[in-house]
């Protein structure tokens, strides 16, 4: 067995701190981008991209003539023809434009960080609660800026960036944990797949958590035009946008929460002997999944989609929250690898 | 659109009218309301909600001793916790009657959807409808009349475009003017769903044939000590409701060496890195013994049944002499450790001690260091300085009346205490090797050696192999239903009196489905495209 690296492990920290001081910034170019939001012209928000060529023959030589529409869904403002609620717009916006390169240079120095670790440990970093939180922040950078490849959720960055300092800095001050190896009950391969796909699953919850609370925010100015909320939502698409995107990203996270439950059960089943024993971390998984499978069911449930699937999904991110901070610090379990004692 | 085409997938259930129907007519009332998707979500929430409890208090089948205490600490509300049966929350009434409504409607609703399902697969996409501009994507075309192309040209270009795009098509030509295609794809979004529902009855049968014919056992097992698989060999047993003694694979295990190894660095001292049992194992008594390693998280099986390491500790080895002056004990004795380093409680007891019986209670120090107030605590877990801190009793030890008492507590009511802190004589402090003299001539005891132990867990379930299937199948089912999208696709074709060729679409999507629009727009270029082709190619033809 490797034994651990003590100077790459401070580097890992070095780079951590680094990673957070970049995030801070880009955490201030997003809130100064919305901010802003509230002073652009209103047709600088229409969004960018018409799906359909509206007038297919127009180019070439006319020998064929398309036209195409959809209809506008639910109380979506959409309509008309295939419009993408989240496409780029042709705005240009400084500011935010700051906030994802700075975000992308902070993702860089975060996984430096993230893996000087383990190779510091000499393992996958992910077996304490500060590693866990720490790839989980890195985790939850990196899909929303992968998302920010397909669209446009740059009206997300504060919430996004904002939270990942928190987990930065809860990681650092609440668990910080000394590089070290194992103990024996975590030595499995099952902890790689478990954990990793977990801290995913979870890093998809928390974006699909900020869309949700946006969607009932939205929804409720939708339905009251007085409300203004200062205009800071202006950035922010329809209610129903929302709603569509994150379902899907919920119905990824809850594919993927389904599998951690699975990977978790057998490495129970290899650990000790029985693949469910309603341990409490076994407890709050399952009731995190059955909440999801609820949110799920709601979407397809009339009277309960919309607003109130929206609570389903926030109270599904509340038990992940909880499951990860409080279960991990204060239940005891055969689960207790926090590294907090 | 897409969404109320959800909901309209579930027969309409949820309109709830009253029936004046008499009981039949009330049964089949209550069971419509028991298959509904809204009364599925709402035992799915209440599901979600009794779990809680079982994570807040101590749970019996985990935990029994921690429960019966929790009674005791709590005299006011604990009784009624326990009535309330807080502390056996998943197989209370309550809990189980949730699941077990959730199924009975998972049932209820799995069967009549599999049967349309099946159907649906059996016959060829829905007739195309009359207005296509109501559906939720809606485009035209118009083809230019030097293109020639014919409408029953038209039409067969479109079903082959359609099925390029994994459509399964219907052409609805022949006797009109206006000939259409109807197709429909993803058929595997709804077997996907079947497949995961049905899934989690299986999980669920799964469970239960483990509960009901697999056993748990635990075994405590010294260095250089074996047992086999026998029910009365065990320290516990806890067999299932259907459990037959039959299933008793008749293996037999000895444990030769027990290897912890401990981190040294300076940032984890002390915490384990390694526990590593060296076994002597034989499959059935005649079968040739072979050596295996035991592990956590590594198992031995032995055909379905497999042996756990769960546990560890120090079993002091020791020689009780009693006032007679003769070996009244010798031999390892298992220590529990209460913490991290393995500061041990050990109990003694030496029941052929004549004329008195003896018992020691105490602790064991792996490595015993001294703080400021003269109280020794151990400081390591390795053995690098092992010793036995024990008061001694004398009298009846309380083991002949045939009430079964746990080898690790010594019920010193009923007996006369020699040694202790506040005796005279001062508590019993036994380094490696050393001899104490018990006070009156009562006898001695030595300090002979140190042994590891292992606690196993033996487990046999046959459920196991089931519960995985079904959960595999529960995750393709759930990958495939969420990610295929089900749509459908009409496409119909007229001749204008100028010669040119009318084209109108619609596309409708089964579920939720964000790509639609997209997809309208993929199958409208590929169209656009192709006309545009053969338009140039007749073009050319003709010039
Ligand atoms: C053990 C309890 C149950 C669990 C964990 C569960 C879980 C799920 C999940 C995760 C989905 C999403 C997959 C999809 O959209 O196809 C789903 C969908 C669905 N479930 Fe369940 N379910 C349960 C019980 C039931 C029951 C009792 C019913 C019938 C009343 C039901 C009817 C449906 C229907 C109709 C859908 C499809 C919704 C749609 O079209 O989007 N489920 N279920």
């Amino acid at each position: 067995m490797t034994t651990v690296n003590e100077t790459l492990g401070q580097y890992s920290e070095l780079f951590m701190l680094l990673a957070a001081l970049t995030y801070t910034v880009a955490f201030l170019a997003f809130a100064l981008d919305l901010v802003r939001s509230r002073k652009m012209p209103a047709q600088a928000l229409e969004p960018a991209r018409e799906l359909v060529p509206a007038t297919a023959g127009a180019d070439g030589d006319g020998s064929v003539q398309w036209s195409h529409r959809t209809l506008p869904q639910g109380n979506s403002s959409t309509g008309g023809t295939a419009k993408d609620t989240m496409g780029y717009r042709p705005l240009r916006r400084t500011a935010a434009r700051i906030g994802v390169a700075l975000g992308v240079v902070g993702l860089v120095v975060h996984a430096a960080g993230v893996i000087s670790r383990g190779i510091a440990a000499g393992r996958m970093p992910w077996g304490n609660m500060y590693e866990f939180t720490t790839t989980g922040a890195l985790l939850v950078m990196a899909v929303f800026l992968g998302a920010l490849v397909v669209r446009d959720l740059r009206f997300l960055g504060t919430f996004i960036t904002g939270l990942v300092l928190v987990m930065l800095m809860a990681g650092a001050i609440a668990f910080p944990t000394p590089v070290a190896q194992l103990i024996p009950a975590l030595q499995s391969y099952w902890l790689i797949i478990h954990v990793s796909v977990a801290v995913l699953a979870a890093a998809i919850f928390t974006i699909t958590f900020a869309l949700s609370v946006l969607q009932l925010a939205k929804s409720r100015q939708e339905k009251d035009e007085k409300l203004r909320l200062g205009g800071l939502l202006r950035l922010v698409p329809d209610a129903a946008s929302l709603e569509q995107l994150a379902y899907r990203m919920n119905a990824i996270g809850f594919i993927l929460w389904t599998f951690t439950l699975m990977a978790g059960a057998i490495w129970a089943e290899a650990a000790w002997g029985r693949y469910w024993g309603w341990d409490t971390k076994e407890v709050w998984t399952f009731v995190i999944w059955v909440v999801y499978a609820g949110y799920l069911h709601a979407r397809a449930t009339r009277g309960w989609d919309g607003t109130r699937a929206a609570w389903l999904s926030i109270t599904g991110y509340l038990c992940v929250i909880f499951n990860f901070v409080v279960v991990n610090v204060y239940f005891s379990g055969l689960h207790s690898y926090s590294g907090i004692s | 659109m897409t969404d109320t085409e959800a909901k309209t997938q579930m027969p309409a259930r949820d309109k709830v009218v009253l029936p004046k129907l008499g009981p039949l007519g009330m049964l089949r009332w209550a069971w419509r309301q028991l298959t509904s998707m809204k009364t599925a979500l709402q035992l799915l929430l209440m599901l979600a909600v009794a779990s809680v409890p079982g994570s807040l208090f101590p749970q019996r089948p985990a935990n029994p001793a921690v429960v019966t205490q929790y009674i005791l600490d709590n005299p006011a509300t604990g009784p009624w916790l326990d009535r309330l049966q807080l502390f056996d929350v998943y197989s209370s009434v309550w809990f189980s009657a949730i699941y077990l409504l959730l199924f009975i409607s998972l049932v209820g609703c799995v069967i009549p959807r599999a049967r349309l399902h099946w159907k649906a697969l059996r016959s060829a996409p829905p007739r195309t409808p009359r207005s296509l501009s109501r559906l939720p994507e809606y485009g035209t075309m118009t083809v230019a009349a030097e293109s020639s192309l014919t409408v029953e040209q038209a039409v067969d270009d479109a079903a082959q475009i359609l099925r390029r795009h994994g459509y399964r098509t219907r052409l609805h030509a022949g006797d009109t003017d206006h000939p259409s295609v109807a197709a429909e794809r993803g058929y595997l979004k709804e077997a996907g769903n079947l497949v995961f529902h049905t899934a989690l009855i299986g999980v669920l049968i799964a469970v239960a044939i483990g509960g009901m014919f697999g056993y748990r056992a635990q075994k405590l097992v010294i260095e250089e000590e074996g047992f086999t698989n026998a029910e009365l060999g065990y320290d516990a047993f806890f067999p299932g409701t259907n459990f037959n003694p039959d299933s008793l694979s008749p293996f037999s295990i000895t444990l030769d060496n027990f290897e912890v190894r401990f981190d040294r660095s300076l940032t984890n001292y002390g915490s384990p890195i390694d526990f590593r049992a060296d076994m002597t194992v034989q499959n059935t008594p005649t079968d040739e013994p072979r050596q295996e390693v035991l592990r956590v998280n590594e198992p031995i099986s032995f055909g379905g049944t497999n042996v756990y390491l769960i546990g560890n500790g120090y079993a002091p080895v020791v020689t009780v002499r009693d006032g007679d002056g003769n070996i009244a004990l010798q031999g390892p004795v298992a220590s529990l450790p209460t913490d991290a380093t393995y500061n041990s409680t050990i109990v003694i007891k030496a029941p052929d001690a004549r004329p008195f019986q003896l018992g020691f209670v105490g602790f064991f120090l792996p490595t015993a260091m001294v703080d400021e107030d003269g109280v020794a605590f151990g400081s390591d877990p390795d053995p690098m300085n092992p010793q036995l801190n024990l008061n001694s009793y004398y009298g009846d030890l309380g083991l002949d009346d045939g009430n079964p008492v746990s080898v690790y507590q010594l019920d010193t009511s009923g007996l006369t205490q020699l040694n202790g802190r506040d005796m005279p004589d001062g508590g019993i402090v036994l380094g490696a090797y050393q001899t104490y003299d018990l006070p009156e001539g009562k006898g001695s005891i030595t300090f002979d050696g140190l042994k590891r132990y292992v606690a196993l867990d033996v487990v046999f379930d046959p459920g196991k192999i089931g519960a995985l299937v079904f959960t595999t199948l529960a995750l393709l089912g759930l990958i495939f239903t969420l990610i295929i999208p089900r749509r459908r696709v009409w496409i119909r074709v007229g001749k204008h009196d100028d010669g040119r060729t009318m084209v109108e679409y619609g596309l409708l999507a089964r579920g939720e489905d964000h790509g639609l629009s997209k997809e309208a727009v993929r199958i409208g270029s590929a169209l656009t495209k192709h006309w545009k082709r053969t338009t140039t190619e007749s073009r050319q033809e003709k010039s």
